[in-house]
């Protein structure tokens, strides 16, 4: 875990992997919304809200917010250069028409065939889905970025999800603060691994049968 | 200045339309493009048993969250309450019934309403019992698909950047979010409008909602809530 990465950055900066110029880029709360401070200038994104914003930017400084620039999230945000704005059905449109090429998200449980449950917290009141059925379902590539177990140990990635489901067999990857997982017809392929953690570690913290790669990555971050 | 089409009027005028009871939909996306001074003005009238159509219930006090933690929806048809915990705690006590609807979806529905659609056809949330629960399904293609109603209300409540006398409207940034959908779906259309000026002051080419779907202008005085961000 050297150069001081901290393991929510070193997450997004696996993420960030995935992104390749030219793509269209939803990010959830949380840990996706690192994943921005992890790609090169190079690489030109749009990312996306659901609100009705393509190309936004990074946060504003302090003081120069505009309360009518808003992420999905309600949080201020800024235009980059080639940006523009649309009304919420055509936001979703174009999630629905496969226009969206990944879409970040954090999860509470994944399952071995890519079953996602994020939106219903145990114990808590129903929020309501919101546009997570949609990213979901319909954005090229899902990719789960959380942590392995949740605050009480207990593992996320499980044969079964026993939470609601938001969407079924969804998930693409699953980056974890342990591994890497591809979610393949066969079930789930672990192909990285984080330092300091061994394949031991990650099969006793994981609650189903996975398949190891020929050649796992050491991630050298 | 003039007022060709009889359509700008005061907030005093437009309150007159709104009863107890009644269907309201409303722009906005956690506050944001929501109409201040009609949400204020509605919330003093005082009418209550409303059903409100919108994407979220807001914050406690921004948005349409102000009439929702004050008890005056029975119903709310939305996507997401999670940003107004006094929403949860009301339908939680039986106060307040909810159905949920897929953002995107909702957004459609409301737009189906605005454009004489009787409904769409979603594969969204299909084996989610939530949303699918009680809904009509079709094939088409070999397919399954939801019958998703198209949404419209008595009165449309939304928030414009600039308006022109005949109300056609262009809204401010990420403000315009649902805005355009709710104000082509009320059978009346209420558009609060920062600044409104002659016909001609707009650039045709820019306009987003045509004034045709526009029945009343008032003027706003912005935002008069602060955000959980400050």
């Amino acid at each position: 875990m050297g150069m001081g990465v901290d393991i929510r950055n070193q997450m997004a900066k696996r993420a960030a992997e995935e992104i390749q110029s030219g793509m269209v880029v939803n990010l959830g709360i949380g840990i996706p919304s690192l994943v921005p401070n992890h790609l090169s200038t190079e690489t030109m994104v749009m990312f996306h809200a659901e609100n009705g914003i393509t190309g936004m930017g990074p946060s504003p400084a302090n003081g120069e917010e505009d309360e009518n620039l808003c992420n999905a999230g309600g949080f201020p945000v800024t235009l980059n250069s080639g940006g523009s704005y649309c009304d919420s059905a055509i936001a979703f449109g174009m999630i629905r028409k496969g226009r969206v090429d990944i879409t970040i998200l954090g999860s509470l449980q994944v399952s071995q065939n890519g079953d996602l449950a994020n939106w219903i917290v145990p114990g808590k009141k129903v929020p309501g889905m919101g546009g997570a059925m949609e990213l979901a379902q319909k954005a090229k590539k899902v990719i789960v970025v959380m942590n392995h177990c949740d605050k009480h140990g207990n593992p996320k990635i499980v044969a079964s999800c026993s939470l609601p489901l938001t969407s079924s067999e969804c998930v693409d990857l699953i980056i974890t603060d342990l591994a890497v997982f591809k979610v393949t017809a066969e079930g789930l392929l672990l192909t990285e691994l984080f330092a300091p953690y061994n394949l031991e570690d990650v099969i006793n913290k994981t609650e189903c049968e996975f398949k190891i790669s020929e050649n796992v990555r050491n991630i050298p971050y | 200045m003039d007022n060709p089409f009889g359509k700008i009027t005061t907030l005093e005028r437009v309150l007159e339309l709104f009863h107890n009871r009644m269907t309201i939909m409303f722009g906005g996306f956690g506050g944001v493009g929501s109409p201040p001074a009609l949400i204020d003005g509605i919330l003093e009238k005082g009418v209550c048993e409303l059903t409100l159509i919108g994407n979220d219930t807001g914050f406690p006090d921004i948005g349409i969250g102000k009439l929702v933690s004050r008890e005056r929806a029975v119903k709310v048809i939305a996507s997401h309450i999670g940003s107004n915990p006094i929403a949860g705690q009301l339908i939680h006590d039986g106060k307040l019934e909810v159905e949920f609807s897929p953002q995107g979806i909702l957004a459609e529905r409301i737009r189906a309403g605005g454009v004489g659609l009787a409904a769409i056809l979603s594969d969204i949330g299909m084996d989610n019992e939530l949303v699918s629960k009680e809904k009509p399904r079709v094939q088409l293609g070999g397919k399954d698909y939801l019958i998703e109603t198209a949404l419209t209300a008595e009165v449309s409540i939304v928030f414009a950047k600039k308006a022109d006398e005949y109300g056609n409207l262009i809204y401010d940034k990420s403000a315009r979010n649902t805005n355009p959908l709710v104000a082509m779906a009320g059978e009346i259309t209420i558009a609060e409008v920062e600044e409104i000026g002659p016909l001609g002051s707009l650039n045709p080419e820019e306009i987003i909602t045509p004034g045709v779907f526009v029945d009343y202008l008032i003027p706003s005085k912005g935002v008069n809530w602060k955000w959980a961000w400050e």
